[in-house]
């Protein structure tokens, strides 16, 4: 699967590169031929399910551990073989780390006293009120909280000012409240601090609500990468689709490939979407719309021009969230499609068994290649 | 449940704590006897028996010819051979979980090993060795601080590779990602992690050390260490001072574990 | 693209191909010490138990590869070969009846007194175990308590002993290794999941079915670590049988030991030495493999 990079020659834009990085145990490739550029200042974020390489990924631009081939750019710099206490790198971990035959002050210290700085106390004291914890300094770690914890752990990588600051899973052992916190604290610490961040989660939510740019990875290889709207509006791969929310993916042919739309045969139905979301032009594909850019109405109700209308479908199951209505909704052709109204006051609930009408822009889809498979991203039933 | 469950259950609980307990009581009896006989004066010399109540074993802890020397080669030969033991099987335990060579499983056996063997035959063998290499008549010191560190190396081992398996790795991952090589995460990071366990083996080795007896006697010679001591008083007059230095090694020994309980609990409350 | 020339390894320890990796320099101490003073000896103890017996120490002995020195000694020495084998089984036997209760009530019962429980538990250890055992001299002591009660509940016949009889070395060697069967079997009750046992008992199960079916099965490696810490040292030992026995009750410890120290026999002593051992080796090579716990070692 071809990866977007942001282009290489940007030079001192980029704080981090990996080229063609490589990771092998043994027979297992667990990160495989990755090629990634980070922006300076910028919050990104390795995004994925577990096992597909993102943690190795960050532990090998920390030198936690080595590529089996590649190379990692830190500033221009091949650090490859450079021992982690050698590189302008710091790491959040997941479990946080912190030594706990020591205080927090010298936790936060560690790194400074390691690197012969002076002035270490007055340093510490502003990180330390930067996290909030200046009242904390004297305690040893097990008598904090895991949010207190956290924060810790974040003082203690931020101190050093390194070019790249990495989070591994940082907020997974929190709980919900306190994660979405944490999120935008997090994000405000960056943009304060200015510093590049390399956050690695599986939480789709966590990721597109603080990242400047996401690489979504599976099974070691980056699905795509972009902006947030980028990846959620505009899916590349099924993965993708599937993976950040929910997307609806019906099996369509291509009929028709001139002008500013492209036209598909979906099931007897006659569909637009507009070219430049089309990543594949010709054949059979899958077309891609979201539950919330389909809305739901009345067989008989009357619908703008230009917009794609598939009637015959069947209302199966009808779930009030609060938030929206969520419907399944059965077509003619077998599919069960997924619906989300948002609940804007406009009392309107179709009940079971409904005949009802759908319609969406030909804006909101997308085009993928039938080659993926259409289920590949969808959370698994545990 | 039933009333005859009930009570069932009820005599069920009870009985296994009151089992228990008998037997903990039963192991304690002999403890209150010697800590009784260090204030004894027996009746008569070549009884080991009840007579009057006396401070005098407490007074004159050196009276009996060759307790106290005894006691101070004890001593000696304790501290020695856990400095030996606990420097030699530190080193293996780190060996052993940090690090993944060939002959794993194998130094794993040999470290095994003495844990398991009687000590009657280790010492037999040391000895015969001890023999074949013509050092037959210069047992002695020497030959006891070897087989000393021989067999409290294994538990020395165990111990530290207890305490190391439990650590958690990514404080050494972190360390070394704040900017410390591998000397200063070591002494700064992993050995104050590891010290309690390495200060729990040390302390497991004098004690094997100092009570040992069956593998000291046979690799001796004229050496007399205070198990030996003891052993020869049985056959002849058994002077009631050894129940004060036995009532003495309960007492520090007893002060050392509540010591570290309550440091333990004063940690655990701030 | 130049590809990274390093090998996928931890930063610590780098074994690079020329140099020893780090651990055989942490290894080799203590291996080596132990392949010396443990190894080695097990090759002598060997060529000692063949020598020809009719050396002595100061004339030097011949090897001459004399097996039979073994079936002489067999022979000669059956009775505390035999003393040794039943008085360690029946003291491992007593310890794991008055243990496993003990074992039980400190993992299940215990609740807030349980480090202190086991705290006593090894606080026998804090002394010296000569001087328990002779300790255990005046219990059993022909005018002490015991005895005299035993006596006038006509236990025991009038001029009857406790001392220097079979009895007294077994209680001498059943108390002195409790601690090492209870310890094991602590330490397996102990993990045993309480949840398991209210999952029985809501299945029906009452108490005794649930410790028959439940936790006695999940105890079972403690069990077997425990008779085995307490089965071979007590077979080997002769200090009890030396204070608190008589002549009739040696075991094969006495027997060793005399021969080395006070006859000098060394061939002798040392072929005894080997047969104890290959027994022992046998032994719990069988109990293990029967028990199935082969993972313990």
């Amino acid at each position: 699967m071809e990866s977007d990079s942001i282009p290489a020659g940007r030079g001192a834009a980029n704080d981090l590169r990996l080229e063609a990085v490589t990771k092998r145990f043994g027979d297992f490739t667990a990160v495989d031929d990755l090629d990634l550029a980070v922006t300076r200042g910028s919050f990104f974020a390795l995004l994925g399910p577990s096992g597909c390489g993102k943690t190795t990924t960050l532990r090998m631009i920390a030198g936690l551990e080595q590529p089996t081939s590649g190379r990692i750019l830190i500033n221009g710099v091949d650090v490859a073989g450079v021992k982690p206490y050698r590189r302008p790198v710091n790491t959040v971990f997941q479990s946080y780390a912190l030594f706990p035959h020591l205080t927090i002050a010298e936790n936060v210290a560690f790194g400074l006293r390691r690197r012969g700085v002076r002035d270490v106390r007055r340093q510490v004291d502003e990180m330390l009120e930067l996290v909030e914890l200046r009242n904390q300094a004297e305690k040893k770690p097990n008598q904090l909280s895991g949010g207190q914890q956290q924060r810790v752990a974040l003082a203690r990588a931020l101190i050093n000012k390194p070019e790249v600051l990495l989070l591994d899973e940082p907020l997974g052992a929190l709980d919900l409240r306190l994660r979405r916190q944490m999120q935008l604290e997090l994000k405000e610490i960056q943009s304060e601090v200015g510093l590049t961040f390399v956050h690695v989660t599986h939480d789709q939510e966590e990721a597109m609500t603080m990242a400047d740019t996401i690489a979504v990875m599976n099974r070691g290889v980056i699905e795509q990468m972009g902006s947030p709207e980028e990846l959620y509006e505009n899916p590349r791969t099924t993965f993708v689709a599937n993976f950040l929310g929910h997307s609806n993916l019906i099996d369509a042919e291509i009929v028709g490939n001139t002008g500013p739309h492209v036209e598909l045969n979906v099931h007897g139905n006659r569909i637009s979407v507009d070219r430049a979301r089309a990543s594949v032009q010709q054949g059979r594909v899958w077309l891609g719309v979201r539950p919330e850019k389909v809305c739901i109405s009345d067989a008989s109700e009357s619908v703008a021009a230009e917009t794609n209308v598939i009637d015959g479908g069947t209302v199966s199951d009808v779930s009030f969230v609060g938030v929206s209505t969520q419907y399944l909704v059965r077509m003619p052709w077998g599919q069960e499609l997924s619906v989300f109204e948002q609940n804007t006051g406009e009392h309107r609930l179709f009940a079971r068994q409904t005949a009802v009408r759908l319609y969406w822009k030909p804006s909101h889809a997308f085009v993928l290649g039938h080659d993926q498979d259409a289920r590949a991203g969808q959370e698994e039933l545990r | 449940m039933s009333a005859p469950r009930n009570a069932l259950n009820w005599l069920q609980r009870h009985i296994v704590l009151v089992i228990g307990v008998l037997v903990l009581v039963y192991m304690f009896v002999p403890i209150v006897i010697v800590i009784a006989m260090s204030f004894n004066s027996p009746p008569s010399r070549n009884v080991y028996e009840f007579g009057t109540f006396t401070w005098n074993n407490w007074a004159h802890l050196c009276q009996p010819y060759g307790l106290c020397e005894s006691l101070l080669r004890s001593l000696e030969i304790g501290v020695l051979a856990t400095l030996g033991a606990t420097v030699l099987g530190t080193l293996m335990a780190f060996a052993l979980v940090r690090h993944r060579f060939t002959g794993h499983a194998a130094t794993n056996i040999l470290v095994f090993l003495p844990m398991a063997t009687p000590e009657i035959v280790m010492g037999s063998s040391l000895l015969a060795l001890f023999i074949a290499l013509g050092l037959g008549g210069q047992l002695g010191f020497w030959t006891i601080l070897i087989a000393h560190i021989m067999f409290c190396l294994s538990f020395v081992v165990v111990t530290v590779k207890a305490r190391l398996i439990g650590m958690d790795s990514s404080l050494e991952e972190a360390a070394m990602d704040l900017y410390a090589n591998e000397w200063q995460t070591f002494w700064r990071v992993t050995f104050p992690q590891v010290f309690p366990g390495i200060l729990g083996a040390a302390l497991l080795s004098f004690s094997l050390s100092f009570d040992d007896f069956i593998i000291t006697s046979l690799n001796a010679g004229t050496t007399t260490t205070f198990p030996m001591f003891v052993w020869g008083s049985a056959k002849r007059v058994i002077p009631m001072q050894i129940n004060v230095v036995a009532t003495l090694m309960f007492l520090v020994a007893l002060l050392i574990v509540l010591g570290g309980e309550l440091r333990r609990r004063r940690k655990a409350r701030d | 693209m130049t590809a990274a020339r390093t090998e996928a390894s931890a930063p610590r320890g780098t074994a690079r191909r020329r140099r020893i990796p780090v651990a055989y320099w942490l290894l080799l101490p203590g291996a080596f010490w132990l392949f010396l003073f443990f190894v080695i000896p097990f090759y002598s103890l060997l060529a000692t138990s063949l020598y020809d017996p009719s050396g002595g120490a100061v004339s030097g002995y011949r090897m001459t590869w004399s097996f039979a020195n073994y079936w002489h000694t067999l022979s000669d020495y059956v009775g505390p070969l035999g003393r040794s084998l039943a008085y360690g089984s029946i003291a491992t036997a007593m310890c794991l009846l008055l243990g496993y209760p003990l074992a039980y009530a400190i993992a299940f019962k215990a609740g807030r007194w349980r480090n202190l429980m086991l705290v006593m538990v090894i606080a026998p250890f804090f002394t010296s175990f000569l001087i328990r055992t002779l300790a255990w001299k005046l219990i059993l002591a022909d005018q002490g308590f015991i005895v005299q009660t035993m006596q006038s509940l006509h236990l025991l016949d009038p001029g009857g002993r406790l001392l220097a009889t079979p009895f007294a070395v077994v209680a001498g060697l059943t108390y002195n290794f409790i601690p090492f069967m209870v310890l094991p079997l602590y330490a397996a009750l102990e993990k045993i999941d309480g949840r398991l046992l209210e999952a029985a008992q809501d299945l029906y199960a009452s108490p005794l079915r649930a410790f028959l079916k439940v936790t006695l099965p999940l105890s079972l490696p403690g069990v077997v670590a425990g008779t085995l810490l307490t089965f071979i040292p007590a077979v080997g030992d002769y200090i009890n049988a030396q204070l608190l026995g008589n002549t009739e009750t040696r075991m094969l410890g006495n027997v060793i030991q005399s021969l080395f120290i006070t006859v000098g026999d060394y061939p002798a002593a040392a072929s005894l030495s080997m047969t104890l051992m290959l027994l022992i080796v046998a032994l719990v090579y069988f109990y293990v493999h029967r028990s199935g716990t082969e993972e313990l070692l």
